[in-house]
């Protein structure tokens, strides 16, 4: 993997690589290039299966992680591309055309956390919410409990009863 | 020169951008939704079909009808608190998703499972495969008109149910691994009863392969149905018996052996033809390789001996930061988990990556054009998708 690493290195702004076990690396890279190193990881270095897409929101760095893991399936191995967004405008290119999934992905993360990939193909159809209006789910500062309180009407919980004074009851109901 | 000119009256015209026209006030299109409740599905989620005739010209996948926000919940909560709602993500086989969880938390807090315990998640992992197949074929049979076979199956299936049920307590969702291990070894007089289960389950796809696989109604409707070229397998990221179907001899349990896979004798069965059949066949020949595999194991999980390595006080359990992603061989294919964390008592993010998320969606949209609305279904069910692992 390291050799990779530093072969990428010599093309594309790569920093802090994560070196978690022998067949899986991350490495960070600049937002602007990093569909150009995706590209160049499937079509010279033999990454050509797409694991899967996803974010993370640090919401307290006020950046959104998209993780682009891929997998090498000739050497077995497995590296992972983070690209860090800018929350306040978490905008990126989009790669639908070098994976089919990649499009459904794209579609499930604008749902989801709101990030936009102007150009991918039925970007903002609803994807699995359906007349969704607020802030997208996904993302940290949306809280299900409140939803949920808001939603939803609220049903008064179980009666409980104190166990000793129940069988008390049941069992001698004369109070004797 | 006499040149053959196809007669194209019948298909849709095109758009400058390669998107098809077609105007259902024309008369000359049907939209249909085949779900989300119809036989023909698996699971809650429907086809947005146009059709013509019995011809089926555009088809959109819909899903959204099971999200219960598993990944989001599972951020409210701590690690432990996490595993009544991840078995919950693909029901008919909860295992893969104890072990993916399970094993991304070992590795990002560091701590290693005892040889037993690898033994019994192998021996879970591969009844949990022979189940959700006896449950597959049934949908499989049933969409091409063979009900009788699901009956035959289910039976099967409630009998490795029962010996789920004697491990774990859980018929269904088992719970069985925990971080560090895993609940119990097997009970007294597994072993036995194992045994009769197989050969009852040998018996039963004995009778299924004669009942399904030489009859002339389903050879004649699938086979050549259902056509996955083996070079869309990476450009649409098909895994399992999919892309084994195909001739491409993928999985997990080969080519990245985990837990005890590597000290097992079996091989991956592998199709050429990729079509509804082969890629039924692939699966057959599957389930008797895990019958066989599942005998293997039994042999050889330990009598006795640590099967919990000693984790902290769960409720007090922080995981450094750190992220990492665990794959494994379910029965659809590649099954994955990516955990993130960030030192603090509860996962950053947990992305469940399931097979059925490309082949439900982009997979099947391209494989349903130019078929026959009857096929639908058939090749739906080849493709073996679960909608809840695709909405998670």
């Amino acid at each position: 993997m390291k050799e990779l690493i530093e072969r990428l290195r010599n093309k594309f702004p790569v920093k802090d690589e994560v070196f978690q076990k022998d067949a899986l690396s991350f490495i960070t890279t600049e937002k602007s290039q990093a569909i150009e190193l995706v590209t160049h990881l499937r079509d010279y270095e033999g990454y050509t299966h797409l694991v899967l897409l996803t974010a993370v929101d640090w919401i307290e760095d006020g950046i959104f992680q998209l993780t682009y893991l891929l997998n090498n399936p000739a050497e077995k191995k497995d590296l992972g591309v983070l690209v860090m967004l800018d929350r306040e405008d978490p905008v990126m290119t989009s790669s639908h055309h070098l994976w089919a999934a990649m499009a459904t992905y794209q579609r499930e993360l604008f749902e989801m956390f709101g990030i936009s990939f102007p150009g991918s193909p039925r970007l903002e159809e609803p994807f699995i919410l359906e007349g969704w209006h607020g802030i997208p789910p996904y993302r940290r500062d949306f809280d299900t409990k409140k939803y949920s309180q808001e939603t939803y009407f609220q049903r008064p919980g179980r009666e409980t009863h104190d166990p000793a004074e129940h069988m008390k009851k049941k069992m001698y109901p004369e109070g004797s | 020169m006499f040149k053959f000119e196809e007669d194209r009256s019948k298909y849709p015209e095109k758009n400058p951008d390669g998107t098809n026209i077609m105007d259902l006030e024309s008369g000359k299109y049907t939209k249909i939704w085949q779900g989300p409740i119809h036989p023909g599905m698996t699971g809650n989620m429907s086809l947005e079909l146009i059709i013509q005739g019995d011809e089926v010209m555009d088809c959109k996948t819909h899903v959204g009808y099971l999200h219960r926000g598993f990944e989001k919940l599972m951020e409210r909560r701590k690690f432990i608190q996490c595993f009544p709602i991840c078995v919950r993500i693909a029901v008919p086989e909860p295992d893969f998703n104890e072990y993916c969880f399970a094993a991304t938390i070992e590795e990002l807090a560091g701590i290693q499972v005892p040889d037993a315990a690898e033994w019994m998640r192998t021996l879970l992992l591969e009844m949990s495969r022979l189940q959700s197949y006896l449950a597959w074929i049934g949908g499989q049979s049933s969409s091409f008109g063979m009900g009788l076979i699901s009956q035959w199956t289910t039976w099967a299936r409630d009998l490795v149910l029962d010996r789920f049920e004697e491990i774990s307590g859980g018929r269904v969702y088992h719970m069985h691994m925990l971080p560090g291990g895993v609940r119990s070894l097997l009970p007294y007089g597994f072993e036995a009863r194992m045994k009769d289960t197989l050969e009852k389950i040998s018996q039963v796809m004995a009778d299924v392969e004669k009942v399904m696989f030489n009859n002339s109604v389903f050879k004649t409707r699938a086979v050549g149905l259902g056509y996955i070229d083996p070079l869309w397998v990476e450009e649409y990221g098909i895994t399992g018996p999919n892309a084994r179907g195909a001739g491409i001899a993928k999985d997990v349990r080969k080519d990245y052996p985990y837990l005890k896979y590597a000290d097992l004798d079996f091989e991956a069965a592998v199709g050429t033809d990729s079509d509804v059949f082969t890629r039924a066949d692939v699966r057959r020949r599957d389930i008797l390789t895990t019958i066989d595999l599942i005998g293997q194991i039994v042999e050889k999980v330990p009598k006795s001996g640590e099967f919990m390595a000693e984790v902290p006080n769960v409720l007090h359990w922080k995981i450094p930061k750190g992220q990492t992603y665990i794959r494994s061989e379910c029965t659809r294919g590649e099954y994955g988990y990516y955990t993130v964390t960030d030192g603090s008592g509860y996962p950053r993010r947990i992305n469940v990556r399931g097979p059925s998320y490309t082949h439900a969606i982009a997979l099947m949209e391209r494989m349903a054009i130019n078929l026959n609305i009857a096929d639908t279904a058939g090749v739906m069910s080849s493709l073996h998708t679960y909608p809840p692992e695709v909405e998670r």
